[in-house]
C-alpha cells in the first residue's frame, strides 16, 4: 500500500474567519467533480507546501456528510505550534491549489446505539458538526454538551443551539460553566454510547469518570490527534534506504523521512490508528515516545517507534526503513 | 466485449459449463508449482482487460444463471440474507457502490439515473428496472443489501468495523464454501476464523485484520482463495451438507474430468463511505477439471500442488479421502516440464 490515502487535488473555494481563533476553509475538487461521501467523525490530510517544506496536517471534515459539493474544514490558529495552523491562516486564500486526502475515519459512530452522547470541548467541535447531521438526517438520537472558553470564542454555537435546541448543552468556562459529567454518565439510558473529543486533559476526564461508572470500554469512543511535538534535532540511520537524515527541531521523524524522499506508510499522523508503525534495528539514547498506539511493553522494548509524533534522543537510531 | 448469457443450473441436472472464452479468463490462483496460505492481497485495480480484474464487479456469462440460482437457496432458506438493524446504512452504501460501477462499467447492459435522491435503476440482462429514493428503504421491494445482491454474482459480507475489530453483522450468502451466515452472523474477524487450521499459529489473522482496519475508501484490496467442489455447486453451505456432502463419494477417474472442480474466490474489500463498515464480495468461480486441463501449464501446475498439499490443507478443503484419484488422474497431464512463472497460460 502506498503512504496515506488517496489524493484529491482541490481548490480553496473559501476562506471565513469563525472568530479571533478560527477559520473556515472550504475545498472543491480541481476537475468539477464531485467529492467522495464520507461518514461523520472522518478526517482529512491537508499537504500544505510552506516553502521548503511538505506539511501534512489532518483535520476533522466538519461539513454535512451529504453534501458532495466540497468539504468545510475549521482550523485553530496555534501561535506557539509547529506552524501548519498558521499556514493556513496566513497563506492560504481562496483560488489556492491543494492537495488533500481521501477521507479516513478513526472516529466513527457506532451504529447500534440507541443514543449518543456527544462531549466536545473547544475546536473538538468539528467531527461532531458532522455527525450531529448525519445523525440528523437518520432521525438518530443525540445530545450534545459543549464547552467553550468564552461566548465570543465558541465556534458554531450559536447555530447548534439555533438548529438543535433543546439537544444541546452549552458551557462557558469564563462563567464557571461545567459539565457535571458524573450525573450525566449516570443518567444515561441503557445502550448508549459516548463520544468525546477535545483537550487531552478532557479526554483523560471523561474515560476515567466513565469507567469509574461501569461503563463499558466498547461505548466510550474518543479521538485525540496529537500534534507532533517539537524537540531536539536529531540523526537517523535508515537502512533499507541507506540513507542518515537529520531530524530538524521542529520536524517530526515521518516528515524528516518523506523529505528525504523515502516512502513511509501512514494515515492519521497523529499517533492513533498505527499505520507508520517502524521497526528499530539499532539504537543507543532515549526514546521520547508520544503515540497512543503502542503499548507500555512496547515502549520499553525498544523495538518499535510511531515516526509521526515520538523522537529520540541519544546517539545513534538505525530504522527499518 | 458483448456478454453473451448462457441458460445453465447448478443443481440436479448441472448443465453448467465454461465457454473456451471463459476458460481463458479464469481465475487461476496458483503462481508456482506448491501452495501455501499467505496474505496474498493487492490493490483492486483494473488490470489486464478481458480478465476478471479489469471491472469492479466481473459479470460474465453465468450472470443470468446465477442469480436465478440464488433466489430458488434464498426461496428455500431465507436466512442465507441477514442484515442486524444498524447495518441499513451499509447496505445503502454497497447498492451505491454496485450500482455506479456497473452502470459506469457495463453501459450496455446497465443503466442508473440519478436526480438528487430519486433514482432510477435499469438491469437489462435480468429485465429489472426501479424507480426509488436513495435512503428511503420503503420504495424498494426489500432492503438495499439484499435488492442489489440478488442482482449481483458473488456472496456478500458486509462488516461492522468497532472496538478495533471487523463484525459480520450483515450478508447475502449463498455461493459458499462450506460456511454459514446464520452460524457467522454477530461474530467478530477472529471468532469465525476459528475453524481455520495453521492461519492462527501463523499469525496470518492478525495481519489480515491490521490490514483490513486499514482499508481505505477509493483503495480497494482483492485476494484469491481456493477449494475444490464436486459437482457445479454454487450452494455447498453446512445448512445443505446432507445434500452435497454424500456426491464426494461418486467421484470415479472416469467422471473426475467432468465432476471434480477447482473453485476459486476473488475476494474483494471495498471501505463504505456513510457506514465507515467494510464490504467483503467474495466471487466464486467453477472450472471442471476436463476444462482446467485444456491449459497445459495449468494442469501440470495444479498436479503438482494437489500432490504436495499439506495433509491439514487438503483436510480442511475436503478433498483429503479423494485426493489419491485426483492426483492419479492429474497425473496423465504432467509430463514433468518446467511451468512458467504466473498464473496465466502461456
Amino acid at each position: 500500500m502506498s503512504a496515506g490515502a488517496a489524493k484529491i487535488p482541490v481548490r480553496v473555494a473559501e476562506v471565513t474567519p469563525v472568530n479571533e481563533l478560527v477559520t473556515r476553509f472550504r475545498f472543491v475538487r480541481r476537475d468539477g467533480g464531485l467529492m467522495p461521501t464520507f461518514s461523520g467523525g472522518a478526517h482529512t490530510v491537508v499537504e500544505m507546501n510552506d516553502q521548503d517544506r511538505v506539511r501534512r496536517n489532518p483535520y476533522s471534515i466538519m461539513s454535512d456528510p451529504g453534501d458532495r459539493e466540497g468539504y468545510s474544514i475549521s482550523i485553530r490558529r496555534d501561535d506557539n505550534g509547529r506552524g501548519g495552523s498558521l499556514f493556513m491562516h496566513r497563506q492560504v486564500r481562496p483560488g489556492m491549489e491543494m492537495v488533500i486526502s481521501n477521507p479516513v475515519n478513526l472516529f466513527a459512530l457506532d451504529l447500534r446505539a440507541r443514543k449518543h452522547l456527544l462531549l466536545a470541548g473547544g475546536i473538538g467541535i468539528t467531527p461532531f458538526l458532522a455527525q450531529i447531521k448525519q445523525l440528523s438526517a437518520m432521525n438518530g438520537n443525540f445530545e450534545l454538551h459543549y464547552s467553550v472558553r468564552t461566548a465570543s470564542l465558541g465556534s458554531y454555537a450559536d447555530e447548534l443551539v439555533a438548529n438543535y435546541r433543546p439537544r444541546v448543552h452549552l458551557y462557558h468556562d469564563d462563567r464557571g460553566e461545567q459539565i457535571d459529567l458524573p450525573a450525566l454518565l449516570d443518567g444515561q439510558p441503557l445502550g448508549t454510547h459516548v463520544y468525546v473529543c477535545g483537550p487531552k486533559g478532557m479526554i483523560a476526564w471523561v474515560r476515567k469518570t466513565a469507567t469509574a461508572l461501569g461503563w463499558p470500554r466498547e461505548a466510550v469512543h474518543h479521538e485525540e490527534f496529537l500534534a507532533p511535538a517539537s524537540g531536539k534535532p536529531f540523526e537517523v540511520m535508515l537502512a533499507r534506504s541507506n540513507k542518515t537524515i537529520q531530524v530538524g527541531e521542529h520536524q517530526s521523524l515521518l516528515e524528516a523521512i518523506e523529505a528525504a524522499g523515502v516512502e513511509a506508510p501512514y494515515l492519521c499522523r497523529g499517533g492513533a490508528c498505527g499505520q507508520c508503525e517502524t521497526d528499530v534495528l539499532e539504537y543507543e539514547g532515549t526514546f521520547l515516545h508520544k503515540d497512543h498506539w503502542l503499548t507500555p511493553a512496547q515502549c520499553a522494548g525498544g523495538t518499535k517507534i510511531m515516526p509521526c509524533v515520538s523522537r529520540f534522543e541519544g546517539k545513534t537510531l538505525v530504522l527499518d526503513r | 466485449m458483448t456478454v453473451i448469457f448462457k441458460e445453465e443450473t447448478f443443481h440436479d441436472d448441472f448443465t453448467f459449463r465454461n465457454s473456451p472464452e471463459a476458460v481463458k479468463r479464469f481465475p487461476f490462483p496458483f503462481p508456482e508449482d506448491s501452495y501455501m496460505y499467505s496474505v496474498n492481497l493487492e490493490p483492486h485495480k483494473s488490470y489486464r482487460p478481458g480478465s476478471v480484474y479489469e471491472r469492479t464487479f466481473d459479470v460474465d456469462e453465468h450472470y443470468v444463471s446465477e442469480m436465478r440460482d440464488r433466489a430458488r437457496v434464498l426461496a428455500e432458506d431465507p436466512l442465507r440474507c441477514q442484515s442486524l438493524p444498524h447495518m441499513t446504512l451499509a447496505g445503502w452504501d454497497l447498492l451505491e457502490l454496485i450500482m455506479t460501477s456497473k452502470a459506469e462499467e457495463y453501459p450496455e447492459l446497465f443503466e442508473l439515473h440519478r436526480d438528487g435522491a430519486k433514482w432510477h435503476w435499469i438491469n437489462r440482462p435480468l429485465g429489472i428496472e426501479q424507480k426509488f429514493t436513495f435512503l428511503d428503504e420503503t420504495t424498494l421491494p426489500c432492503g438495499p443489501m439484499e435488492y442489489i445482491t440478488r442482482q449481483t454474482q458473488g456472496d456478500f459480507a458486509v462488516l461492522d468495523q468497532r472496538d478495533d475489530n471487523l463484525w459480520m453483522d450483515a450478508g447475502m450468502v449463498t455461493t459458499q464454501a462450506d460456511w454459514s451466515l446464520d452460524f457467522d452472523i454477530g461474530m467478530n474477524f477472529f471468532e469465525w476464523h476459528a475453524p481455520v487450521p495453521k492461519a492462527h499459529e501463523m499469525g496470518i489473522f492478525q495481519r489480515a485484520l491490521k490490514f483490513l482496519l486499514n482499508v481505505q475508501q477509493g483503495s480497494p484490496a482483492r485476494r484469491l482463495n481456493w477449494t475444490m467442489t464436486v459437482n457445479p455447486l454454487l450452494d455447498t453451505s453446512p445448512e445443505n451438507y446432507h445434500k452435497w456432502g454424500v456426491m464426494k463419494k461418486d467421484l470415479t477417474l472416469e467422471n473426475m474430468g467432468q465432476m471434480m472442480h477447482l473453485r476459486v474466490e476473488l475476494q474483494t474489500f471495498f471501505r463504505l463511505p456513510r457506514s465507515n463498515a467494510l464490504v467483503f464480495p467474495i466471487r466464486c468461480y467453477l472450472i471442471k477439471l476436463d476444462e482446467l486441463v485444456t491449459v497445459p501449464k495449468w494442469a501440470r501446475r495444479f498436479h503438482r500442488v494437489i500432490r504436495d498439499l499439506p495433509t491439514e490443507l487438503a483436510t480442511y478443503k475436503g478433498f483429503v479421502t479423494n485426493r489419491p484419484k485426483i492426483v492419479e488422474w492429474l497425473s496423465r497431464y504432467d509430463d514433468g516440464a518446467p511451468t512458467s512463472p504466473g498464473i496465466w497460460p502461456d
